[in-house]
């Protein structure tokens, strides 16, 4: 049976990767390795997952250096000569091992004032938006994020300011800009114009490039500092 | 923990490099350039010693680079523009490649010509 060498980070954020040899099997996702290794070699072994389809963007992690949801991560496509490192995703406090905390990461959705804030009441008739209106498509075109903060993670902003609000809540705040439903678009836009907002981006492109759900927090971004500068010419923020 | 080179080799992060290394590098030759005007406004004939100087192969291939830099620095800046100021999605890495190949057709005319 063929195998695969497996370094897996252990500890916090001190801490040291620890070897294991799992057997090589088809169609096996990185998720299926580290559940292998959990549950027969070392049940010690903290790792998070919870819908193993892509849906709920709890499982990703830093395979052979880049940050991927991990459940549909085929080992075929990311094992360099039968090995893979698993580490916790950057830029985040690792709790043990493969976990690490989200909290800060979700505070900045929150901070960028990620919640739908909507005006109309019980006894309104429903919004009525068309699917092929303009803001209706640059709404779509960022809807699908499932946080599994595989950008934030590869995002150097983050690293070098900790106040970032990074690419996931950037994201988030302009498919809510593009929500003509949204009743909260002045304070969101003052919200994410500041120092630690859309303004400091680089334009690396490195969460576009990780997103797993093909979204690029880069043209949301691109579309939050047109947007903010008109407000400000305009005087509303 | 910080990410290493592995996160970031991607060929949006290489225009990045190539943007910001450029502009480095073009900052670092400015205050030569300043000294060789400031030659010209000193007399000719200093002017015409340093142009003489600078028709020496390896001074022609520095300007060469030069001006490989000033395009690779001005397509990088044209394209961050584009960027952000056009509506873009799938096009963006056409516009890496058109900005490398028209820092590479200057490089060229500047070497047929010179
Ligand atoms: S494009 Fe902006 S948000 Fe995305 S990785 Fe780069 S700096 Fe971060
Ligand atoms: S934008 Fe993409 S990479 Fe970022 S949290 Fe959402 S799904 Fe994950
Ligand atoms: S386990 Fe839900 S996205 Fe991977």
């Amino acid at each position: 049976m063929s195998t695969l060498s497996v370094s897996v980070w252990r500890g916090t954020e001190s801490g040291r990767f620890q070897e294991f040899t799992v057997p090589r099997l088809a169609s096996q996702t990185v998720l299926d390795v580290v559940t292998y290794i959990q549950r027969t070699l070392d049940p010690t072994l903290a790792y998070r997952y919870a819908c193993r389809v892509g849906m709920c963007g709890s499982c990703a992690m830093t395979v052979n250096g880049r940050a991927r949801w991990t459940c549909r991560t085929h080992v075929d496509n990311v094992a360099q000569g039968e090995r893979l490192e698993i580490a916790p995703l950057r830029n985040l406090p690792v709790v043990r091992d493969l976990v690490t905390d989200m909290t800060p990461f979700f505070d900045k959705w929150a901070g960028a004032r990620g919640r739908f804030q909507g005006g109309a009441t019980r006894k309104d008739d429903f919004a009525r938006v068309a699917p092929g209106s303009p803001a209706r498509q640059l709404a779509d075109a960022g809807i699908e994020c499932i946080g599994c903060g595989a950008c934030y993670s590869s995002c150097d902003v983050v690293a070098w300011n900790p106040a970032y609000l990074g690419p996931a809540a950037l994201n988030r705040a302009w498919t809510l800009v593009n929500d003509v439903r949204d009743t909260g678009n002045r304070a969101r836009l003052a919200a994410v114009a500041g120092d630690a907002g859309c303004h400091a981006c680089h334009t690396h492109m490195s969460c576009s490039e990780r997103c797993p759900k093909q979204i690029s927090p880069t043209a949301s971004i691109a579309g939050l500092k047109r947007a903010t500068m008109e407000a400000a010419l305009k005087g509303e923020i | 923990m910080k990410s290493d080179f592995r996160a970031r080799n991607h060929p949006a992060y290489w225009a990045f490099l190539a943007h910001r290394v450029s502009g480095v590098l073009l900052s670092l030759f400015l205050p030569l350039h300043f000294w060789a005007l400031g030659r010209a406004l000193q007399g000719e004939a200093g002017l015409d010693a340093f142009l003489r100087w600078s028709e020496q192969p390896l001074v022609k291939f520095a300007e060469t680079v030069l001006v490989l830099l000033l395009a690779a620095h001005l397509t990088g800046g044209l394209r961050l523009l584009a960027l952000e100021f056009l509506a873009w999605r799938d096009w963006q890495k056409g516009l890496l490649a058109a900005a490398a190949g028209l820092t590479l057709v200057a490089g060229l005319l500047f070497l047929l010509n010179v």
